[in-house]
């Protein structure tokens, strides 16, 4: 399905497109700032669920930039439908190789202080009537009895 | 010459219908070989990125901590203060801008306007340079100033709450005489005097604004957690750091570079009229115009996975 654009109708996208473009970054920027506490003293998402929303809107705000530099400023809107498909469908496979691997850097990074932690243990022996012996909780003196 | 005139930039792909698509003496996909082969190519250099981003994100989330973008990246030329995220906010926006001229030149290529496609790609050509020599000062500032490099990382962060000490173990002082203390997360960048580490600054919000506290040895002592009353040093960040940030950044400057190169062949090639000539007219100022939009895209993800996440 072919549009034909007038000249004045072009220009005007390209305009378009750079304020579209350009407040989605500002946007970005602010909200980046705001979250990172450099705003407003005290105010600060880098903790727990509150960081999670954050990365999942700097993450929408970069797919909608991604989305409209393809549509448009590179026409693929415009492409024939085998054309978009055979060049999109590959990428979004990326969608998962990306899931997969920073689930596994976090597994890495826990399998990581788990060691860090046995390394540290200690066990104390059984000592004398006392047949069991005591584990000892990293990093306090709490004792577990073992047996 | 029309003022209103028609974009013919779809003429290769109108009048065919699906039946006839695949019957030959058609290009199937409406579009000649070497723009299809442009978009295959982007298509293996965006596996390639998502590679290196992909094994970015991995070994991050793997260590206990990062250096935090804001804290890393707040420097800017020719000003000496701590404005966090504002130069790469503006490298961001002269690609942006040297997209959209990219894409005027595009049009004035449809209108056979070759004055208006050589105006728009030097500009295109100023935009990608100017984004070279910012990413020259960034790299400047972290090689020389920061001490950063592909196997040392002097931005850390505290594991945990504690207090900084004195070289004799005592706690060290603010001039307030407040104790000098740190808190979990905090990042710090360690500085270096004859390529050994000697003191460190941090940005501690109740001293003087903005502004960096120094403390002038290493020695610190966690008040909480795991290591709660024991002396430390303050420890180098993550070695990973400095390889992935240069190699990354480098990758996608290098596409910047050979990017501006081909536009700068490409715009002396329309001046001389060698597309006017053309049976496919400008077509190869819109191919490596998908070159530079692709950069631009990187880039988006460069910008998000660094500096904002």
């Amino acid at each position: 399905m072919a549009e034909h654009q007038t000249y004045e109708e072009a220009k005007a996208l390209v305009f378009r497109g750079l304020m579209l473009l350009g407040a989605i970054t500002i946007i970005e920027v602010v909200v980046a700032l705001l979250a990172k506490g450099h705003l407003i003293h005290g105010v600060n998402f880098s903790h727990g669920f509150g960081h999670y929303v954050y990365m999942l809107l700097m993450i929408g705000f970069s797919i909608y930039k991604a989305y409209f530099i393809i549509f448009f400023f590179m026409h693929m809107a415009y492409e024939v439908r085998g054309l978009v498909m055979s060049v999109l469908l590959p990428v979004l496979l990326l969608v998962w190789a990306i899931i997969a691997f920073f689930s596994e850097g976090s597994y890495w990074g826990r399998s990581r202080e788990n060691i860090r932690q046995r390394n540290e243990e200690t066990v104390k022996p059984a000592s004398g009537s006392n047949t069991q012996g005591y584990y000892i909780i990293p990093g306090t003196e709490k004792q577990v009895k073992l047996g | 010459m029309a003022e209103t005139s028609v974009d013919h930039a779809h003429d290769t792909h109108e009048h065919v219908g699906e039946s006839q698509r695949w019957e030959g003496a058609v290009s199937p996909f409406g579009a000649s070989y070497g723009k299809i082969m442009m978009w295959y190519f982007l298509v293996s250099d965006a596996f390639t990125f998502a590679g290196f981003l992909i094994a970015y994100g991995a070994l991050r989330f793997s260590m206990p901590t990062w250096p935090e973008p804001d804290f890393v990246f707040a420097s800017f030329p020719f000003v000496d203060a701590h404005w966090p995220l504002i130069f790469v906010t503006f490298m961001t926006f002269v690609l942006i801008f040297s997209s959209v001229t990219m894409v005027r030149a595009v049009q004035e290529g449809h209108r056979e306007n070759q004055r208006g496609v050589v105006f728009w790609m030097f500009l295109t050509v100023l935009g990608g340079a100017t984004f070279l020599g910012s990413q020259a000062y960034e790299w400047t500032t972290l090689i020389v100033k920061e001490n950063v490099t592909v196997t040392q990382n002097p931005f850390g962060r505290h594991t945990a709450d504690g207090v900084y000490l004195n070289a004799d173990g005592s706690e060290a002082k603010n001039a307030d005489g407040t104790p000098k203390t740190f808190f979990k997360d905090q990042s710090y960048l360690i500085h270096m005097h004859d390529g050994k580490p000697s003191g460190l600054v941090y940005h501690d919000p109740a001293q003087r604004g903005e502004g960096m506290t120094s403390h002038e040895n290493l020695k610190i002592k966690y008040t909480t957690g795991a290591y709660a009353g024991q002396v430390k040093e303050a420890a180098f960040g993550p070695k990973a750091f400095g390889a992935l940030f240069f190699f990354i950044t480098g990758f996608h400057g290098f596409h910047v570079f050979s990017g501006v190169l081909f536009l700068a062949i490409i715009m002396i090639n329309a001046g001389s009229g060698l597309y006017a000539a053309r049976k496919n007219g400008y077509e190869m100022v819109e191919k490596i115009g998908l070159y530079w939009h692709f950069v631009d895209l990187v880039w988006v993800f460069v910008f998000l996975v660094f500096y904002l996440l």
